[in-house]
């Protein structure tokens, strides 16, 4: 019995020493279903390949769930080392400066070489400070693209391979699509990312003053101005002849393009595995439309999704694993892997070029749209939006489309009402950041 | 009054040691909170709490400057009437039949309880499936029947689905009153009423309906603040304040703002006018329509 409870003991000591000798480092996320193994095998994938530091990923809720969570974490004084964090909060973690260290100086600390030109300009450039630090680590960046069912194209008589390019051409096969006898010819998801923050960069007019808002928290809402207006009427006009259909906030409008029920659909590039995994028809992925008319159309896309988030207050060993792993995970070969297993956006211009050169691309056709719409150079225009209080101008441009599109309001009368309101936001979040 | 016997405590202060665990309760899971509230309701900071600034007034001119704030309250009060009124006249309605039922009164009255049990999170999303306009099968029967429902436009619609839901989860708990309102009742004095003559609906509303008027009564409280307060999670589920405002009640703000949106201060100052409504609401229901209360 003694040597037994001897042998026992030993084991457990044996079992239990590693544990402590490594760094354990804390990651926060909001990965679901096929994400959340993805993220879970990045993790396991570090650990495996060192033995100095241990990264435990933990669920924390959806995007605005697990910050919030975090928030409150920090309050306590107990916050992970890492969080991620959605496009839409990156202005609050921008600002809060004592909560959080920049990537690139956890990177510099550290002894890694960092290099900004190794990454596509417009995903890093939406999480640089403008004296060039990198103050997030661009996990999962997605952009907007137009999903269309091919099978429905071909009973409609269009030809699958050549979707609408501009905004004219996709009324035109809507009619086309609703006279075969399709109920929900073209829907979106996100709509205020889609059809206006998106929308701006990809005609390369501002969606708000001072770029958007990278060139400093006194940025106003510019998003009422004639294109932006007559682009809105456009789909009310859609509406009106029940060529647009609204399915909802959010991501509410994916569902019906899985179930092939609407035909068309402008969402996120991250929509791609899900289709792939539910949809039991062929389809298509093809560039955001655009308006042929206007100079400088198409520009590019901005981009979604989230990013990793250094918290402060940790001891420094615990920031060398937090650099080791970021060093991992931004490797070609993991990068590419990731890329292709999830339909994000490549952060790195090597793990783009590596998943050409192993033919991904050709055998997915579509999944290098996003990439395309990305990779060109950006203007000042056209970096992004990165503006304060942005949660609620999304909740405030929800709103006012709403009444768009259930015929209450007019295009111009909602978009300048938008605009009011979230200027009031704006003034708010540049008066309570300050300092 | 009078004639009750009154006991005095001799010792100074046993009758606050006795006291003491019921004020430590409130203290710590009401006044904490409220004064906290309070103190927010005043203040301006960012999402980490890193830096604060003491503001005045500022959050509270922000809100009455606000039309859609203003608009909230109107929204509020049709919920709320809708909610209770509904609420407490269906289950009153229920209550009376399953009282009248002779067999099988325990399942009836199992099931009538039953959805008090289910979060009000999941009450929204499961009357949000059965009326999501592509696939919810009552918007499927409902366009059969030429009714062409879109919740997510129409805020008509909008305003029936939360209501509906939010009526629906508290009507157990309102059943459970009558009920128990109703059986108390004795049944000597419907006995007598129906040897006089008088029909069933007679000998509700002149015996059965006063002498539950305490029931009634408190319901009433508790249904109106409930639907100015437990109901944020069914509009979060459901119709997130939509189309456009038109379902934002305030509560909901109050949780939009504070837990969404991270404008604690905003947030704070919301609930303080939101106390402060409900105070003087159950004043009014105290002083004015509890004088027409037979206990």
């Amino acid at each position: 019995m003694k040597t037994l409870r001897l042998a026992l003991s030993a084991v457990a000591l044996a079992a239990a020493l590693p544990a402590h000798a490594q760094t354990e480092i804390q990651w926060w996320h909001s990965m679901t279903g096929g994400l959340n193994d993805w993220v879970v095998d990045l993790a396991n994938g570090f650990n495996a390949s060192q033995k100095d530091y241990k990264v435990v990923p933990t669920y924390k809720g959806q995007y605005d769930e697990s910050m919030t969570a975090a928030i409150a974490a920090f309050r306590a004084g107990n916050a992970p080392h890492i969080l991620q964090v959605f496009e839409v909060g990156t202005a609050t973690m921008m600002a809060s400066k004592g909560a959080i260290v920049p990537v690139g100086k956890v990177m510099a600390d550290a002894g890694y070489k960092f290099d900004p030109k190794a990454y596509i300009s417009a995903v890093v450039g939406y999480y640089t400070a403008p004296n060039g630090q990198m103050l997030s680590f661009p996990l999962n960046s997605s952009t907007t693209i137009l999903n269309y069912n091919k099978d429905l194209f071909r009973k409609a008589g269009l030809d699958p391979n050549k979707p609408p390019a501009t905004w004219p051409e996709l009324v035109s096969a809507a009619a086309k699509l609703k006279a075969s006898g399709v109920a929900c010819p073209f829907t979106t998801s996100w709509q205020g990312w889609t059809q206006l923050e998106s929308f701006s960069t990809w005609h390369n007019t501002l969606f708000a003053t001072q770029n958007n808002g990278f060139g400093g928290t006194s940025a106003r809402l510019v998003f009422n101005s004639p294109l932006h207006v007559r682009h809105i009427e456009n789909l009310a006009n859609m509406a009106k002849q029940g060529l647009f259909q609204y399915r909802g906030r959010n991501n509410l409008g994916d569902a019906p393009f899985y179930s092939g029920e609407c035909a068309m659909q402008t969402g996120s590039s991250s929509t791609y595995a899900s289709i792939k995994k539910n949809s039991k028809f062929d389809f298509g992925i093809a560039p955001l439309p655009y308006y042929p008319d206007v100079p400088g159309a198409p520009q590019n896309t901005i981009i979604g999704g989230a990013s990793l988030w250094v918290m402060s207050g940790k001891k420094a060993p615990e920031y060398k694993g937090v650099a080791a792993f970021f060093n991992y995970i931004s490797q070609p070969e993991v990068q590419a892997k990731s890329h292709q297993r999830t339909g994000y956006l490549p952060v790195t211009m090597a793990s783009f070029e590596l998943t050409e050169k192993s033919g991904f691309y050709k055998q997915n056709p579509g999944t290098d749209t996003a990439v395309n719409q990305m990779i060109r150079k950006t203007t000042e225009k056209s970096r992004g939006v990165r503006l304060g209080n942005m949660v609620q101008l999304r909740a405030i441009v929800d709103e006012e489309l709403e009444q768009v599109w259930s015929g209450k309001k007019g295009a111009k009368e909602a978009l300048d009402s938008a605009v009011q309101r979230g200027n009031e936001q704006l003034e708010r979040f540049e008066k309570a950041n300050k300092s | 009054m009078a004639s009750e016997k009154r006991v005095v405590f001799r010792s100074s202060w046993l009758p606050w040691a006795l006291l003491a665990p019921q004020v430590a309760v409130i203290a710590v899971f009401f006044f904490w909170p409220a004064g906290q509230a309070l103190l927010q309701s005043f203040q301006q900071s960012d999402a980490f709490g890193t830096s604060t600034e003491w503001v005045g007034l500022q959050n509270f001119e922000r809100l009455f400057a606000d039309p859609t704030y203003l608009a909230s309250f109107k929204t509020t009060a049709v919920f709320s009437v809708l909610v209770a009124g509904l609420g407490i006249a269906i289950s009153l309605l229920l209550a009376v039949f399953a009282d009248r039922v002779v067999r099988g009164t325990l399942v009836y009255r199992t099931l009538l309880i039953w959805p008090y049990a289910v979060a009000p999170a999941v009450a929204g999303v499961l009357w949000l499936f059965m009326f999501a306009p592509s696939i919810g099968i009552v918007s499927y029967a409902l366009r059969s029947f030429g009714v062409d429902w879109n919740h997510l436009l129409n805020s008509g619609q909008a305003m029936t689905l939360i209501v509906a839901a939010a009526v629906w989860k508290q009507i157990s708990y309102n059943f459970l009153f009558f009920l128990a309102g109703l059986q108390s009742i004795p049944k000597s004095l419907i006995e007598a009423a129906a040897i006089d003559g008088a029909r069933p609906w007679r000998r509700f509303w002149t015996i059965q309906f006063p002498l539950l008027s305490p029931t009634t009564f408190f319901l009433f409280v508790i249904n109106v603040v409930y639907a100015f307060f437990d109901t944020f999670a069914i509009v979060d589920a459901a119709t997130q304040g939509g189309p456009g405002k038109d379902t934002a009640i305030l509560v909901y703000k109050v949780y939009y703002d504070g837990f969404k949106a991270m404008d604690l201060g905003g947030s704070a100052a919301q609930s303080v006018v939101l106390m402060a409504i409900v105070i003087a609401l159950t004043v009014v229901q105290f002083r004015f329509v509890e004088k027409k209360v037979n206990y």
